[in-house]
């Protein structure tokens, strides 16, 4: 159902970057969390970034959600570039990036399946019909079709994040973002969350940037792991190779203390 | 002594004015509540141009009292009809105070709301007007139905510019008749008829929209 996704055939052009970070720099003050940082996701490609608390990982996706803007650098999706438009480009660039919270954020003043449809009926111009059409599909998707009608206040921790993952994938964006989306989670709810995230990589060639100190899933997703620290990709490399060994010590170290 | 006749008299007369009573409420309270929550949207816009003049507006409104508003707008535009000159001070006056619960209202909506608007790609209007309005008001309902009340009660302020709600009529036909008691009483006891349902389902409200 998602892989004969219409806007999946755009994503298919002679630019096969998806995610480019060039020389970017963050200071919140002055204190610098990211530090003439360069990195390129392809585009279909699953990243899961790594590294110790407070290296930057939050605010890189946030960045990428422009939910805060660089201090120097450029930022380019699908090669455009993206840091710096003004708002209203922004606004159209934006819908290419999807973001899944680690708090869920659904809107508790819709039901389920409003949270769903209102982006792409009032962003995307679809018919409520064709919205609630997509909805219902993705709920199927991520096994919650009997909650559209219920108020997201009323689900469990794991059954919103799936809600705000189909949210998040009725816009069909190009790329999807996701913080820490199991760490809110009681632990009995993590896996239904994992397994469905699992289920949408194999489904579809949507773009994934992940951050998660679950290990097992982002060696099942990834094709390739960044460790972060100090503001800067320290090392990178499939997931096998850097669960297994990891050349650089502070990846050794921090591996040591999340396996 | 209480004179039961004139009350009967009276009635009537106090009646009326209860409704000019109500009628400014009602129309107060709205421009009140609409002009409360505008200002307190725009007291939110991105640039200073906008925010710094709200500031100062509010500030000076908040700062003088409304009796001296609507005299002032009373003797600056003497050919306004007094009761729309009074429904717009005491709505303006009041506005005032709607927009700081508003504004309590719109600051308790976490966060993640507004950045989950964002990663949808949702336009401000939308936001504010699907996600961040309907939370935000629904808290502040409770707060905003006091200030109804509190207006109910001043409305009496009219009279000073010769609005004929309820008190005004109750003095003209207490002074008319020399029967100050019966007027007053029936003023006092149609406040009372009026302001005791109001506040019960006032609790109504507060409890419903509580969880
Ligand atoms: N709005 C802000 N103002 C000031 N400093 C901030 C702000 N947001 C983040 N920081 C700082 O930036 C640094 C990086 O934060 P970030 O959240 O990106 O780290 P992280 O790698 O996601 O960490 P964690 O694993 O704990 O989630 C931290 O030192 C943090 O305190
Ligand atoms: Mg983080």
């Amino acid at each position: 159902m998602l892989t004969d996704n219409p806007a999946r055939k755009t994503s298919v052009s002679p630019v096969s970057t998806a995610v480019t970070f060039d020389q970017v720099v963050k200071r919140y003050g002055d204190h610098t969390v990211l530090d003439h940082l360069d990195f390129e996701v392809r585009q279909g490609e699953r990243v899961t970034l790594i590294g110790p608390s407070g290296s930057g990982k939050t605010t890189i996706l946030r960045l990428l959600m422009t939910l805060e803007r660089v201090t120097e650098g450029v930022i380019q999706v699908n090669g455009q570039p993206f840091s710096g438009l003004p708002e209203k480009q922004l606004r159209r660039a934006r819908r290419h990036i999807g973001m899944v919270f680690q708090q869920f954020n659904l809107f508790p003043n819709m039901k389920v399946l409003d949270n769903i449809t209102e982006a792409p009926v009032q962003v995307l111009g679809l018919s409520r019909d064709e919205a609630a059409e997509r909805a219902r599909d993705l709920l199927d998707l991520v096994g919650l079709a009997d909650k559209a009608d219920v108020h997201p206040t009323r689900l469990s921790g794991g059954q919103q994040q799936r809600v705000a993952i189909a949210r998040a994938l009725a816009m069909r964006p190009d790329i999807l973002l996701l913080d820490e989306v199991t760490s809110a989670l009681d632990p009995e709810l993590v896996q239904g969350v994992l397994d469905v995230l699992r289920d949408i990589a194999q489904a579809t060639d949507i773009t994934m940037l992940c951050v998660t100190h679950e290990m097992g899933f982002a060696r099942d997703i990834s094709d390739r792991v960044l460790m972060f620290d100090g503001g800067r990709v320290i090392e990178s490399g499939p997931p096998e190779r850097m669960f297994s060994e990891p050349e650089h010590e502070r990846t050794r170290d921090f591996l040591g203390a999340v396996l | 002594m209480w004179d039961w006749h004139t009350a009967r008299e009276g009635l009537p007369l106090i009646l009326h004015g209860f409704g000019i009573t109500l009628l400014a409420t009602a129309l107060g309270s709205l421009v009140a509540i609409v002009l409360g929550l505008v200002i307190a949207v725009l007291g939110r816009a991105p640039t200073r141009w906008v925010r710094l003049p709200l500031r100062a507006v509010v500030e000076f409104v908040r700062s003088t009292p409304v009796m001296i508003q609507l005299f002032a707008v009373w003797v600056l535009a003497p050919g306004l009809d007094p009761l729309t000159i009074g429904i717009v001070v005491l709505g303006l006056h009041y506005a005032m105070y709607t927009s700081e619960v508003y504004r309590a209202g719109i600051d308790a909506v976490p966060r993640g709301q507004w950045e989950a608007a964002v990663a949808l790609s949702l336009p401000p209007i939308r936001t504010w007007w699907g996600v961040v309005l309907p939370q935000a008001v629904r808290k502040v309902i409770p707060a905003l139905g006091n200030y109804v009340i509190s207006m109910f009660k001043e409305t009496p302020f009219l009279s000073v510019i010769t609005v004929n709600e309820m008190v005004h009529e109750a003095n003209q036909f207490g002074s008319d008749n020399f029967a100050y008691m019966e007027a007053f009483t029936i003023a006092a006891a149609i406040f009372l008829i009026a302001s005791y349902p109001t506040s019960m389902l006032m609790r109504k409200l507060e409890k419903r929209l509580a969880h």
